[in-house]
């Protein structure tokens, strides 16, 4: 009997071992942010900012010095309005030199209903422990 | 979705009998708890092999590239049933073609504006003029056992402007910021970008990247 549980248990480490150090691979671009402080109260998907996609075509300081960004995350207040009237993505997403907010809501408002706001991607850091 | 060589492709060959047979009778000879290491072992080699997909390919290296991105319905935040996510840019459409790295968003982003695959533009206004870049090393010795962190303005300066970190998150004058890995872990200081954007605390050796000379470690033994 104690032959065959340890036969079992030796059986069921081959399996196991390797699905726990295999890689997985299932989470969003290093860098992209979730905004939903406002988006999904008002019905909104939550925005989805790729980091990726913007530091191909801008530098870091472009957007978080010029475009009046702080580097924190959490710490801006965008609200559709401001944008709307040219302030923040609103600079750039003004139909002259990236797409109008009117080209299609979903573009940014383009995430999972109830997602939480934060820089999301692999390896984030977010204390000792939580990467 | 993705292609990747995974754990169960490999252990598919232990399943045909005879193999396993094979396998039973040697089991047999060696004892249970050595048995039992044994196999451990091999289930941490087929782990190995799945491994050997995620070698870390130094930028410039020409040698197969293995990096693979997920799409954007797939990578579980954005909503597969928003009608327009397909007009956004793939990750793996415009990554792949940027040098590679095994952290982060598998770009080697220093060189990929050294060697021109992208050339970002600096200011968002063309009246803005003054761009500042800073050649200047910054090496900080007080890091206990690791290897001392060599910190250089000009790979930041290529992104960043001063003001991005100075005077609020750095003291300009030297030795005046105190620093540490727990503040960097909480997302502070370094932690700023390097915990969620620019290359993750994981990646230990490319700050610690200075060795100390043996003479200068302090063990308990003296």
């Amino acid at each position: 009997m104690m032959q065959r549980v340890r036969r079992g248990i030796a059986i069921l480490s081959v399996l196991i071992v390797p699905l726990l150090l295999s890689p997985i691979a299932v989470h969003a671009e290093r860098g992209d942010v979730v905004l939903n402080k406002r988006a999904e109260a008002n019905g909104m998907r939550p925005v989805i900012f790729p980091h990726w996609f913007h530091r191909i075509r801008f530098r870091c300081k472009v957007c978080h010095t010029e475009l009046g960004f702080q580097m924190r995350a959490g710490s801006n207040e965008v609200t559709m309005d401001e944008i709307v009237k040219g302030k923040f993505c609103g600079m750039c997403h003004n139909g002259q030199i990236a797409w109008s907010p009117d080209a299609g809501c979903g573009r940014c408002h383009s995430g999972l209903p109830g997602l939480k706001s934060g820089i999301t991607g692999n390896d984030e850091t977010k204390g000792p422990g939580h990467w | 979705m993705v292609s990747r060589v995974g754990a169960g492709d490999l252990l598919y060959p232990i399943f045909f009998r005879g193999a396993l047979l094979k396998v039973s009778s040697k089991l047999k000879m060696m004892g249970s708890r050595r048995a039992l290491l044994a196999l451990l072992a091999f289930g941490a080699a087929l782990a190995g092999e799945a491994w050997a997909d995620f070698v870390p390919i130094m930028p410039g290296d020409p040698s197969v590239d293995t990096r693979r991105w997920l799409r954007l319905e797939n990578d579980g935040i954005h909503d597969p049933t928003d009608p327009d996510l397909k007009d956004l840019q793939e990750p793996g459409d415009a990554l792949s073609l940027l040098p590679p790295d095994y952290a982060g968003n598998q770009v080697h982003w220093p060189t990929a504006i050294e060697k021109g695959y992208i050339n970002p533009r600096s200011t968002f206004s063309p009246t803005t003029k003054v761009v500042n870049f800073l050649d200047l090393d910054v090496m900080r010795k007080n890091t206990s056992i690791m290897p001392m962190v060599l910190f250089p303005h000009k790979k930041h300066t290529v992104w960043l402007d001063c003001a991005n970190c100075h005077e609020q998150l750095f003291k300009s004058k030297a030795g005046a910021t105190k620093i540490n890995m727990w503040l960097i872990l909480n997302g502070e200081k370094c932690g700023l970008c390097h915990g969620g954007v620019a290359f993750p605390p994981t990646e230990c050796i490319r700050c610690h990247s200075v060795p100390r000379p043996a003479s200068e470690y302090v063990t308990d033994e003296r």
